[in-house]
This record gives C-alpha cells, sequence and structure tokens, in this order.
C-alpha cells in the first residue's frame, strides 16, 4: 500500500499498528481511527468554507464589474479571516422571551446538516467518508434536517417577521424536494443503484449529463431552490421582510447560517459533480489506455473532482448573481405546475428508454437519449408559448376597454 | 452483533407505553396525536427487529414498516387537517372541550 | 459490554428520554421538538439493525414532513404565546398505572420466551436487502398489491387533508 496510491488506507493502517502497539484493542484502535477520521473531514470542509467565503465575495464582484476585496493580503486572501474575527467579537444578543435552548442549536443544525453530507461525497476512488448503498436518498434527508433548523430558527427568535420568512422558507423548501426527489430517480435508474460511488463509476463511460440533460437543468433549479439562493432567496433578501427567519441572530450564530450556506451551495455543486459529470471520474474509458492510467491516482482523481465541484459551484453563482428574485407565489407556483410534472416526464421517459435501448452501444444509446431530452424540452417549450400567446389574448381583450377611458 | 433480541422488543414496548401515556393524559388534541406517533415508531421498531433477527432474506418485516410509514404520513395528515379545520370554527384544541355530539 | 451494546444503550436511552419529554412536557412546540430527537434515536435504531433504507427514510418522512407539519400545526392553533396551563388531564395518574400494567406484562411475555434472546446472525453474503425490497415492492407474487393499496390511500389522505384544511367555502 504506497502512500500516492491509497493514501487513506496507508494512513489508517500506520494508525492502528500505532495504536495496537501501545496496548489498545483492535476494536478501540477500529472506534480512535473513525473518530480521528471524522475530525479530519469536518476540518477540511470547515477550511474549505472559509476559502469559499473569499471566491464568493471575488466572483460576485467580478459579475458586478468591480474588483473585490484586494485590501487584506494578496489578492484580499485573508479577508475571510477579517471576516471571521468581526463576527467572533460581535456582542452575542440573544432577544427576550426566545426559548434560549432552541435559538441556540439551530444555526448548529443548520450547519451540521449541511456538513454531514461530506461523509457521502467521494473526493477520490479511495478517499471518501462511508459509501452508503442508499447514498441519494442521504442527501434529502440531510436537507430535511436543514429545513427543520430553519423552522427552530424562525419560532425561537420571538419575532412573527422572522416566523413569516421562516414559513416561507421551510414552504419553498419542501416544496422543491418532490422534484429534486424524483429526478434523483434518474442517475438511479441510468447506474442501477443508489451509491454514489456506483454512480460515479457508471459513468466512466458516458457522463449522465449527456444522457439526460433536462434531469441536470431541473436538479439545478430545485437544488437552488433547495439552498435559498437567489433566485429563490425570499427568506434573506435585505429588502424582503426584514432579511427573513436570521434577523435575530448576530456574531458567531449568524456566521454559522452564513457559512453553512456557502458550504451547503458548494457541497450541491460537488453532487452535480459526482450526479451528472462523472465525479472524480468520467474520463470516457480513457483511463483504462496506460498512457493515461495515471489519471487513477487518487490524487489525481481528487483535483479534478474539485475543479468539476468548484465549476457547479460558479453555476450556481452565476445564476445567483444575473436573475432578480422570484416571489413567493410564483415560486411555488413555478415548483407544482411546471417543475413536479416535467420531473415526472422525464423519469418516465428515462425508465423506458433505458430498458428499451439495453442492447445499443454507448454512442447510440447516448444520443438517443440525448435527442428524447430534446424532444421533450421542445414539447414544453411549445406547450408554454401556447400558454403564453394565450394569456396575452386574453390581456388584449381586457386592457382597450380600460385604455378608452 | 451482541444484541439480543429480547432488548430491541423491550424498548419497543418501552416506547409503546409511553406513547399511550401520552395519549391517555394529554388534553391537547396535537400532544395526542404525537403520543399516537410513538407508538407507531414502537411497532416499527419491533418489526425491523424481527425482520433483522429472524430472516434477513425475507422482505416482508421491510415492507410491513415501509407500509406502516405511509400510513402514519397519511393519518398524521389528515389528522392534522382536522385539528386545523376544528381551530378554525371552536377556536380550541382542547380534546374535552369539543363535545358537540355528547348526548 | 461491546460497542454495539454501548451504542444500543446510548440510543434507547436518547428514545425513551425524548418519548417521555414529548409527553409530559408543558410547552407544545418542545414536545414536538423532543419528538424529532426521539424519531432520530429510531433511526440510529435502524441503522444498527442495517435496515439503512429504512433509516434515510425514516429522516425524511418523519422527521421532514411528519414532524415539521406538526411544528406548522402547533404555531397555527395557538391563541396566547405562552402555555401556562398544564397540558396534563386530572387523571393523569390512572393513564400511568394502566400504562406500567402494559409494560410489565409484555416484558414479562418478552423475557418467558426462550427464543427472543437469540443474537443475529450476520447476513449472508449476496443478499442485497435493498434490491430485495425494491423487488418484493413491486413483484406481482410478492407485495405489489399492497404497494398500490398505500399508494391509493396516500392520493386519498392528500386530497383530504388539502380539501378539509382550505378555506374556501367557509364562513369567515
Amino acid at each position: 500500500m504506497v502512500f500516492l496510491n491509497d493514501p487513506i488506507n496507508f494512513i489508517s493502517g500506520w494508525i492502528r499498528g500505532l495504536l495496537t502497539g501501545w496496548g489498545l484493542t483492535e476494536s478501540l484502535a477500529t472506534l480512535i481511527i473513525y473518530l480521528i477520521g471524522i475530525t479530519v473531514l469536518i476540518v477540511f470542509a470547515m477550511i474549505l468554507d472559509v476559502m469559499l467565503v473569499w471566491v464568493e465575495r471575488k466572483v460576485v464582484a467580478r459579475f458586478q464589474d468591480r474588483l473585490g476585496p484586494n485590501r487584506i493580503g494578496p489578492f484580499g486572501l485573508i479577508q475571510p479571516f477579517a471576516d471571521i474575527i468581526k463576527m467572533v467579537i460581535k456582542e452575542d444578543i440573544t432577544p427576550a422571551g426566545a426559548d434560549r435552548i432552541v435559538y441556540n442549536i439551530a444555526p448548529v443544525l443548520a450547519a451540521t446538516s449541511v456538513i454531514l453530507l461530506w461523509a457521502i461525497l467521494p473526493l477520490a476512488s479511495s478517499i471518501y467518508g462511508v459509501d452508503l448503498n442508499v447514498g441519494l436518498l442521504y442527501i434529502v434527508a440531510a436537507g430535511s434536517l436543514g429545513t427543520l433548523a430553519i423552522i427552530m430558527a424562525g419560532w425561537s427568535s420571538n419575532n412573527k417577521y422572522a416566523l413569516l420568512g421562516a414559513f416561507r422558507m421551510v414552504a419553498n423548501m419542501i416544496s422543491y424536494e418532490i422534484p429534486m426527489v424524483i429526478i434523483l430517480l434518474v442517475p438511479t435508474i441510468l447506474a442501477d443503484t443508489m451509491s454514489i460511488k456506483g454512480i460515479t463509476q457508471a459513468q466512466s463511460g458516458m457522463w449522465f449529463a449527456i444522457l439526460s440533460p433536462l434531469a441536470f437543468i431541473i436538479f439545478l433549479i430545485s437544488a437552488i431552490a433547495e439552498l435559498g439562493r437567489s433566485p429563490f432567496d425570499l427568506n434573506e433578501a435585505e429588502s424582503e421582510i426584514v432579511s427573513g427567519f436570521n434577523v435575530e441572530y448576530s456574531g458567531m450564530k449568524f456566521g454559522w447560517f452564513y457559512a453553512g450556506e456557502l458550504l451547503h451551495a458548494f457541497t450541491f455543486g460537488g453532487f452535480i459533480a459526482v450526479l451528472f459529470f462523472g465525479g472524480y471520474g468520467g474520463f470516457f474509458g480513457l483511463e483504462k489506455i496506460s498512457l493515461f492510467s495515471w489519471l487513477n491516482n487518487p490524487f489525481v482523481q481528487a483535483v479534478v473532482f474539485i475543479a468539476k465541484a468548484m465549476f457547479g459551484y460558479w453555476v450556481i453563482m452565476w445564476i445567483k448573481y444575473s436573475m432578480p428574485r422570484i416571489r413567493i407565489d410564483h415560486m411555488l407556483a413555478f415548483n407544482w405546475k411546471f417543475l413536479t410534472p416535467l420531473a415526472l416526464v422525464v423519469l418516465v421517459n428515462t425508465a423506458i428508454l433505458s430498458k428499451v435501448l439495453i442492447d445499443l452501444p454507448t454512442w447510440g444509446y447516448a444520443l438517443c437519449m440525448f435527442f428524447s431530452n430534446i424532444i421533450i424540452g421542445f414539447i414544453t417549450i411549445e406547450i408554454l408559448r401556447s400558454y403564453g400567446r394565450k394569456q396575452r389574448k386574453a390581456n388584449e381583450s381586457t386592457s382597450p376597454q380600460v385604455a378608452q377611458n | 452483533m451482541s444484541i439480543p433480541l429480547s432488548w430491541y422488543l423491550i424498548l419497543a414496548a418501552a416506547l409503546f407505553c409511553i406513547g399511550l401515556f401520552g395519549v391517555l393524559s394529554r388534553k391537547n388534541a396535537i400532544a395526542i396525536l404525537l403520543g399516537i406517533e410513538l407508538m407507531l415508531n414502537a411497532v416499527n421498531i419491533n418489526l425491523v427487529a424481527f425482520w433483522r433477527y429472524l430472516d434477513p432474506a425475507q422482505m416482508a418485516g421491510q415492507v410491513f414498516a415501509v407500509i406502516v410509514f405511509a400510513v402514519a404520513a397519511a393519518e398524521v395528515a389528515v389528522g392534522l387537517a382536522l385539528v386545523i379545520s376544528v381551530y378554525r370554527r371552536h377556536h380550541t384544541v382542547v380534546a374535552d372541550e369539543i363535545d358537540l355530539m355528547k348526548w | 459490554m461491546t460497542v454495539e451494546q454501548i451504542i444500543f444503550i446510548l440510543t434507547g436511552a436518547l428514545i425513551l428520554g425524548s418519548a417521555l419529554m414529548v409527553v409530559t412536557t408543558r410547552k407544545l412546540i418542545q414536545a414536538a421538538l423532543w419528538l424529532v430527537s426521539a424519531l432520530f434515536g429510531v433511526t440510529i435504531l435502524y441503522a444498527i439493525l442495517q435496515a439503512n433504507f429504512l433509516a434515510v427514510v425514516q429522516v425524511v418522512v418523519y422527521i421532514g414532513a411528519i414532524a415539521v407539519l406538526f411544528i406548522f400545526t402547533v404555531m397555527l392553533t395557538r391563541k396566547d404565546l405562552r402555555d401556562q396551563n398544564s397540558q396534563t388531564r386530572s387523571n393523569w395518574w390512572i393513564a400511568a398505572v394502566l400504562g406500567g400494567l402494559v409494560l410489565t406484562g409484555l416484558i414479562f411475555i418478552i423475557l418467558s420466551q426462550p427464543a427472543f434472546s437469540r443474537t443475529a446472525e450476520a447476513i449472508p453474503a449476496g443478499v442485497d436487502t435493498l434490491r430485495n425490497l425494491g423487488t418484493a415492492l413491486v413483484s406481482p407474487d410478492a407485495y405489489v398489491l399492497p404497494f398500490e393499496a398505500a399508494s391509493v390511500l396516500l392520493l386519498a389522505a392528500l386530497v383530504g387533508a388539502v380539501y378539509i384544511a382550505s378555506r374556501t367555502g367557509e364562513e369567515k
């Protein structure tokens, strides 16, 4: 087990030898190794979170045609630490009448629900927390915990605006879980497994984003809605009801919400990379050629994964900083009247075609699935256009009567 | 696996009895529904424990548990909708005060 | 005391402690949150029993949907913001006695059966419980009929809940 080929097993074997050499039993040594692994994973996620603050501020600045932080440290790299220090030294206020325990647990639960997702995200074929055979459902489960944290925050602030903001945010999140779960079944069908590693390995021939681009788009939209990012960010918009459920939070507790949201966005960028763009693999069979066998190295795979996750995160940021906010009733109508039926159609289409076309070679299979998605998209756009035409005609027939007075 | 089956069954029995106590002794209709949820969870623990300890290759235990999940979700949805509807009419959710149909 | 037994005892303490708080606390919101904690303990129990799918579905369905429903309903049906009155009926001791009797009876039955003190054998290798569950739910000589009946039940519950809780047609 050379370190370069299998780092995690090498290190854990070395620690296990060390601990049993000191006289500990086998099971206790395993428990300590698990605890060390969990700590390392959490520390990695949190350090990544800190760097994401810098990435976010630089990218939003470039989208808005300005420079972003560039005074503190080279290229503003020390800026996140300045932000953290500012948040930590702020006064920690608990509003009068607030439910103390719930008020304090809510930000921790919000951040925990994101870190839990890092347990199943594989950075390489041998660097991952655990390979659950129900990995996709685990993503939805961690999202449900986030929903709970928001209700707790809105309720315990003892503030009716926070409560209203929390209600709207939770209605948003639980509504958009439905198309997300339906679309998560598409990679399951295409890969014949729910485990994240299995899905990544099934994409070594062809990315699922090519096999089903509509599924990718619907997952992107419902993921952005789950995250509570713009254009679905009614809860935290500064111009909406006093900035929503986290209005009563100050200092580091607000910092937990903020950092949790950034990490959540990056984690979902990682999941988009894993579910639709091949994750740490997806080299179209290139790694089987002996010239490219270095593509199987775990460190190369980790770099590839982080690059794809950064790309997914960049797409999410791009959408955030280019689109205006959507009103809550439009948001919910969009979900129930458009996204959920479309997701069901895509699912049924993928399920039927993946069994009918099972004998075709990879390129024929990919071409047929891609074109079936294009056809569904075309039909959807035609339906929307005819609906829009009817609406415009109805508006025109009423407005001339108004204009004549 | 060094945990005997009886431990799971005793845990489920204790949870069931706590839920029973909650149903019988609480005033608020929503608190009664909370007790019912605890009882349903106790039943599910029993089903899954028996599935695991007797024959994990047979799926009857897990299927039963999945159907119980669906039934519990449906029951809570309708039950809470009824509670909200009753609250809008009578402005109370205390179970004793909803007595229009008593003789 | 193996590690598994310690984890089981801790999880059992979490479940039973949270359940007791659910049925005795005065503030209803805290009761709903203690229910979340009890349900999370049950999730850990399912994970110990190697029923992964059920553990994750428990979080998604119970914690993510049912507990959220409870919290929303408590918030929508309160007349004043503080729960000062006792939430327990005056004859709660009868319920406690009854619960104690049922518990004693059940424990007696469980401990008197020697078959219940077996420990679990490992799941035979090659048995993919997740795939078997999926096949059992949709194959005609297994459980497709209860599956379809459950889906009709959910549809009826969906329509019924939306209709009962809607305001249209109510005099306001």
